[in-house]
């Protein structure tokens, strides 16, 4: 009868919600950023190579390009060195490597001593620009497209599945669009 | 006992390392022009998150983003930003997950729409058992 099937019922639920919870929880860890489809923060910031030197947002536009967030203190970002390195070598976009709260002879170390895959360095000591991007761990890495827009966002370990199912296609898109 | 005891002290090592490795934050004491202001900025921190800890506010976590945050609502409160113009700021960057209470919207109806359903849902079912056993209390043969 009824009074018997209702709290089975309940109990039903009770263990739906919490399947959808720990789904929900697993992604957690991969919040989607607010970013996407926001203009780029607006940075100027000292290039590692040459000091003296800045690089800004609007010297960027016109082109895809990638901002890797890495510190030669995140250990991750020694994972995804690798990835990093092979998409390089593609040539397919110009990647803008973000070294954010880190020392900067540490960080010419690292590059020296694991090679450098970027096409620029850029210096964010106090992490300012990384507020800017929402970014809250290492490594996170953001594609920008020439318009100057965050198309996509990733964050933690690249791996090359993502860069293979999320970063080459969008750049093939532009040059079939245009 | 004794191996868990190990397991722990073998991951508070591995993870302090990881926390020394990244530059030591910069620990000046935060100066406030007034109690107001000192008042809102430990009410702020208490309701944003520390993402990377994600089940801490800004108020208790330690980590380097969240000294940052705070420095981050401290400079906007003594530039004169309201409450809700530093909330946005986080919101713009790291999403309503920063928020420890969501707003009301779209997506958050059901959250907060949820426990008040369910407590008339719970009111209209004790109504209607209420109402039968007292029928079945009325209709039964009195001796």
């Amino acid at each position: 009868m009824n009074s018997r099937i209702f709290p089975l019922l309940g109990f039903a639920l009770l263990i739906v919600l919490l399947v959808v919870g720990l789904k929900i929880a697993d992604r957690k860890t991969n919040l989607p950023s607010p970013l996407i489809d926001k203009p780029v923060p607006v940075f100027d910031l000292p290039v590692l190579a040459s000091p003296g030197q800045t690089m800004s947002t609007e010297s960027l536009l016109g082109k895809y390009y990638l901002v890797n967030f890495w510190g030669s203190w995140c250990v991750t970002c020694r994972a995804e060195h690798p990835v990093v390195t092979e998409l390089a070598k593609l040539n397919a976009v110009y990647i803008v490597g973000m070294n954010f709260r880190d020392e900067s002879e540490d960080a010419v170390a690292w590059l020296r001593r694991w090679g450098d895959p970027y096409d620029v360095s850029l210096i964010d000591y106090d992490g300012r620009v990384s507020i800017d991007f929402g970014v809250y761990a290492a490594p996170e890495t953001f594609l920008v497209d020439p318009t100057g827009t965050i198309v996509f966002k990733h964050l933690g370990q690249l791996t090359w599945e993502v860069v293979e199912t999320e970063i080459l296609p969008r750049l093939a898109n532009m040059e079939s669009g245009s | 006992m004794k191996t868990s005891k190990l397991f722990i002290l073998i991951l508070t090592l591995t993870l302090s390392v990881s926390v020394f490795a990244q530059r030591a934050p910069v620990q000046e004491p935060l100066v406030f022009e007034s109690m107001l202001q000192e008042d809102r900025f430990n009410q702020l921190t208490m309701e944003l998150r520390c993402l990377v800890c994600q089940n801490q506010n800004l108020a208790d976590s330690d980590a380097q983003l969240a000294h940052d945050l705070r420095a981050e609502v401290h400079e906007m409160l003594v530039a004169g930003n309201s409450d809700d113009e530093i909330k946005q700021f986080m919101v713009e960057r790291y999403g309503d997950f920063v928020l420890y209470r969501p707003p009301v919207q779209k997506n958050t109806y059901l959250l907060w729409l949820a426990p008040m359903a369910l407590l008339l849902i719970g009111g209209v079912v004790l109504r209607s058992s209420v109402k039968k056993r007292a029928a079945l209390l009325d209709s039964s043969p009195t001796e």
